[in-house]
């Protein structure tokens, strides 16, 4: 029987802290800042449900209010806005790639995805811009009428989202061209990755819901 | 072909090792992007032809699947920890009932 027994409150064998425990040093083994995101994201459920469910009551409400413009669904541009939505799909997988390429540590490989992501969010972007204004020109402002108001909330809702993903994906761009994100805090590219994956399933539900369904 | 099956076609050895270390390899990645453009091609042509009564639940049912697989796989939850599915699910869960409940109090359905 072996008489060598780490002392109380120190670590035995030269290990560390971090590899004396089975799971992250944490009262539940996972990380907060992962914990903290899946939490966020089942918030935002909440913020989306609201705003979709407030864009299918009001959506064919013009004629009870003021009764002035076009209804945004008489607008849709549709083949437009499937391409769009291609884009930002694509955009998930782009990123799904960002995250394997930082968890190998090729540093090279995870600029290029998140660069590629970055550049879909922008056509993404783009393409809203182009739809609002196309909008505007046929006479569906904002404050048209209420149906176009809880359009222009929803969609732009998301799009507020989509370009603080923007804003996020570029500064983990910059990050790693100077070398501060590697393999060692590949996390925070993961969960970076999620808030992407995020906007992106939220766009499948308002592409289906608004668009799609007549 | 579903995408689970999509996902599980290509595992080889190495796949198997980067699965379970990553959640997803590269191939798995691709195969599941293509079936989420097949499925969005699908629910486009729902605008292009006219399926009739089957248009509406058909969409919901492709809306699920590609919100479904985005989640499992490219959000890796279905490799993930309880507590973060738990934590996803029960918000969306809340979201869709307390949701429902307003429409059909605001007489949506009707």
């Amino acid at each position: 029987m072996s008489d060598v027994t780490a002392p109380e409150n120190e670590l035995a064998y030269g290990r560390t802290e971090w590899d004396d425990y089975e799971h992250l040093p944490t009262t539940t083994g996972l990380t907060h800042d992962k914990l903290t995101m899946w939490a966020f994201l089942g918030s935002e459920c909440l913020l989306f449900g609201a705003l979709i469910s407030t864009y299918l009551l009001l959506r064919n409400k013009p004629d009870d209010l003021e009764n002035v413009g076009p209804k945004a669904s008489e607008l849709f541009d549709i083949p437009f806005t499937s391409v769009s939505s291609f884009v930002l799909l694509m955009s998930s997988l782009t990123m799904v790639l960002a995250v394997q390429a930082v968890a190998k540590g090729d540093n090279r490989q995870t600029r290029l995805w998140l660069g590629t992501t970055a550049t879909f969010g922008c056509i993404f972007i783009a393409g809203q811009v182009y739809e609002f204004t196309v909008f505007y020109r046929e006479g569906l402002g904002y404050t048209t009428n209420i149906s176009a108001s809880a359009f222009f909330t929803l969609t732009g809702f998301h799009g507020v989202h989509v370009s603080l993903g923007i804003v996020m994906l570029a500064s983990l761009y910059i990050l790693s061209a100077r070398g501060r994100v590697t393999q060692k805090n590949a996390e925070t590219v993961e969960i970076v990755g999620l808030y992407w994956h995020f906007v992106d399933i939220v766009w499948i539900v308002i592409f289906a819901i608004v668009y799609l369904i007549p | 072909m579903t995408a689970a099956a999509v996902a599980e076609s290509t595992h080889d050895d190495h796949d198997i090792d980067a699965h379970e270390e990553h959640g997803l390899t590269f191939k798995n990645a691709v195969n599941i992007a293509a079936f989420l453009a097949v499925v969005t091609g699908i629910e486009v042509l729902t605008y292009f032809w006219d399926f009739g009564d089957f248009a509406v639940p058909l969409l919901i049912i492709l809306m699920i699947v590609k919100f479904a697989v985005v989640v499992a796989y490219f959000m890796h939850l279905r490799f993930e920890n309880w507590l973060f599915t738990a934590l996803f699910v029960g918000g969306l869960v809340l979201a869709v009932a307390v949701y429902l409940a307003a429409l059909t109090a605001f007489g949506f359905w009707s």
